[in-house]
């Protein structure tokens, strides 16, 4: 590996899965068909194609996962609309693992969890769901509360209904915007979907998603009773650098890209309103 | 005391340049000049300071950082750093050398950014007192001494010439082929110089700066101000202040294909561009005034707070001198230290 983390190292796209209309999993190895490095669950990592740019994503494979790194990418722009093209066996480049990661071997010890994602925003809590499951003893009982515009938008169906729905002492409740044909599950937005199962308030949050799902759901748990001690959330700025220097991801004094992107919600209180 | 005559500094220089390349300020035009590489009988500015700052021998404006050659379906990573030469730069002010010590604090702390390290540790520091300040100088608000800067080796000017100090060791190795052009002389005439910078310092229209409305932990005091609106209200966001700042490093990172491979660069970038936090998904600083803020909240607060108290401003005047609004830095401190008085 190279001394200078501005450098990043060329690696395989083995697998590319289609996920939703607009959310593709891709699944990169060494050349020697290794993993590209170890990583904690909540960390990104930079990832390119060279001549078009430069995008940080956050890493959606548990890191208990030993075989392959995966990355759940929504295309809403110009370096993803190029990604969202990549074939099997073609090679972008990563660097990384960047960021503070969630705290699942302190604060989330012992803890009853709940899960609270919208969209693409589970990608970030998949790795955290996974490594939970993988490490089951040291965590109490997990809630996933989990929607999407549609049935077709919810990221990695498959995983949920085939493994984590059927996992010992799991929970997942997911929702869609709108009544959709062959849905006969609950159909609400999400920060109202939790007002709703009124989660026990023990339990400890870990909230991702669009900003706008984030403050509702937020808003709705204090309502509840939660505190912002109990929430953790991950938070995505404009980033170059990812090492705190280019300057751009900054909310007040705290770079995202090293002081968060996980955060505590009492953290964020403490910071200006630019997000 | 070693003391190099004025009429000596053109031999001083060119037997220093057969050891290692040395940049000095040039006269351009008027009131305009410019680090060049030195050739001798070049005649060395006897302004002020140069239009930018020094920064750009550490921190380059634009820099190569790797290379990418595509082979087949294959990426071949290209490392362009090579051991950067040894240089000196000469005549560097009290402000311009404290921003390397600014810059150090990004550059070098954890992970250290080896190609800014990399000049650093190839780049000797030759620093002069200011003989004349300018009536945009405040750099003694923020605790630096134009009379004693900072620097490998030390140029206290007179009237006839410059008092000599090495303060490193680099700076004893410069100096110790270069004796030869020194004389030695009572060092109450470097006394005597230093203690007429900082009286006219004194007497300078921004020397009663005040920063103590300032610092780590204000945010909650300054970012919501009303003020904020006023003071950015004719920014044009044109990025000047930030590109003449001797402190300010953001940076972007770009790729541009040559034909023959992907060369990723880094280049100046400004927080007062409209584009610098936009992504696909949106934009948290939507308005001039969020961004003319960040800039000043970053240097006066964010700063501090992140590296113990120290600004990240160093007094230079700079963006006084060429903002084409006419605003800066000090008019934010005024007014929001006022309106702190006021409360």
């Amino acid at each position: 590996m190279n001394s200078e983390t501005l450098i990043p190292h060329a690696v395989v796209v083995e697998d590319v899965r289609i996920d939703t209309p607009d959310v593709k999993t891709f699944r990169v190895l060494t050349r020697e068909g290794e993993k590209p490095f170890d990583h904690l669950p909540g960390q990104c990592a930079m990832i390119s194609i060279p001549g078009v740019g430069e995008g940080m994503f956050s890493i959606t494979s548990s890191p208990t996962n030993r075989a392959y790194m995966e990355f759940s990418i929504k295309k809403c722009g110009h370096l993803t609309n190029w990604l969202h093209m990549l074939e099997p066996g073609m090679e972008v480049t990563v660097r990384g693992p960047y960021g503070r990661p969630f705290p699942v071997e302190e604060d989330l010890l012992g803890k009853d969890l709940l899960f609270i994602a919208g969209g693409i925003g589970l990608a970030p809590l998949r790795a955290v769901i996974n490594y939970v499951r993988d490490n089951r003893e040291n965590y109490g009982d997990v809630q996933i509360i989990y929607g999407a515009r549609s049935k077709d938008d919810l990221v990695d169906y498959a995983e949920i209904l085939d493994e984590w729905q059927t996992s010992p002492g799991v929970e997942v409740d997911l929702t869609i915007d709108r009544e959709q044909a062959g849905w006969a599950g609950h159909v609400g937005f999400v920060p109202n979907y939790v007002k709703e199962l009124n989660p026990d308030r023990g339990k400890t949050v870990l909230v991702c998603g669009p900003p706008i799902m984030i403050k509702f759901t937020v808003a709705g748990l204090t309502e509840l009773g939660f505190a912002p001690e109990q929430i953790w959330t991950t938070m995505e700025l404009r980033m170059k650098c990812g090492i705190g220097k280019c300057g751009r991801c900054n909310i007040g004094a705290k770079y995202v890209c090293k002081d968060g992107p996980v955060f505590r919600y009492d953290e964020l209180g403490e910071l200006p309103d630019e997000y | 005391m070693k003391f190099l005559k004025r009429t000596d500094l053109d031999c001083f220089l060119t037997a220093a340049a057969e050891h290692r390349t040395i940049y000095v300020p040039i006269d351009e035009e008027p009131n305009k000049s410019a680090y060049r590489r030195y050739k001798p009988r070049t005649p060395v500015s006897q302004g002020l300071k140069t239009t930018r700052s020094a920064k750009d021998f550490f921190f380059p404006q634009t820099e190569n950082l790797v290379g990418f050659r595509i082979e087949d379906k294959k990426i071949k990573i290209l490392d362009p750093r090579t051991e950067h030469e040894d240089f000196a730069v000469f005549g560097v002010r009290a402000c311009d050398a404290r921003s390397f010590g600014i810059l150090d604090k990004v550059f070098l702390s954890e992970p250290v950014d080896t190609y800014y390290q990399n000049r650093r540790a190839h780049g000797l520091i030759l620093t002069m007192t200011c003989r004349r300040p300018a009536e945009t100088c405040f750099c003694t608000a923020f605790g630096i001494d134009p009379a004693s800067p900072e620097g490998d080796i030390v140029f206290t000017e007179t009237a006839d010439g410059w008092y000599i100090e090495p303060k490193t060791e680099g700076g004893r190795d410069f100096l110790a082929p270069l004796e030869e052009f020194l004389e030695e002389r009572d060092e109450g005439g470097a006394e005597e110089a230093k203690a007429r910078t900082r009286e006219t310092m004194e007497k300078l229209p921004l020397a009663g700066l005040k920063t103590d409305s300032f610092g780590g932990g204000k945010t909650k005091e300054l970012f919501d101000r009303p003020e904020w609106a006023s003071l950015s209200e004719a920014c044009i966001g044109c990025g000047t202040c930030t590109f003449v700042c001797p402190t300010c490093q953001c940076y972007d990172i770009r790729d541009y294909d040559t034909g023959r491979e992907v060369r990723r660069f880094r280049c100046w970038d400004s927080c007062m561009y409209s584009d610098f936090t936009k992504m696909a998904g949106g934009n948290p600083r939507l308005t001039q005034k969020e961004r003319f803020r960040q800039r000043f909240m970053h240097k006066l607060v964010y700063f501090p707070e992140n590296n113990g108290g120290e600004f990240g401003c160093v007094g230079c005047g700079r963006c006084l001198a060429s903002c084409p609004i006419h605003m800066n830095i000090v008019k934010v401190m005024k007014t929001l230290s006022e309106g702190q008085d006021e409360q």
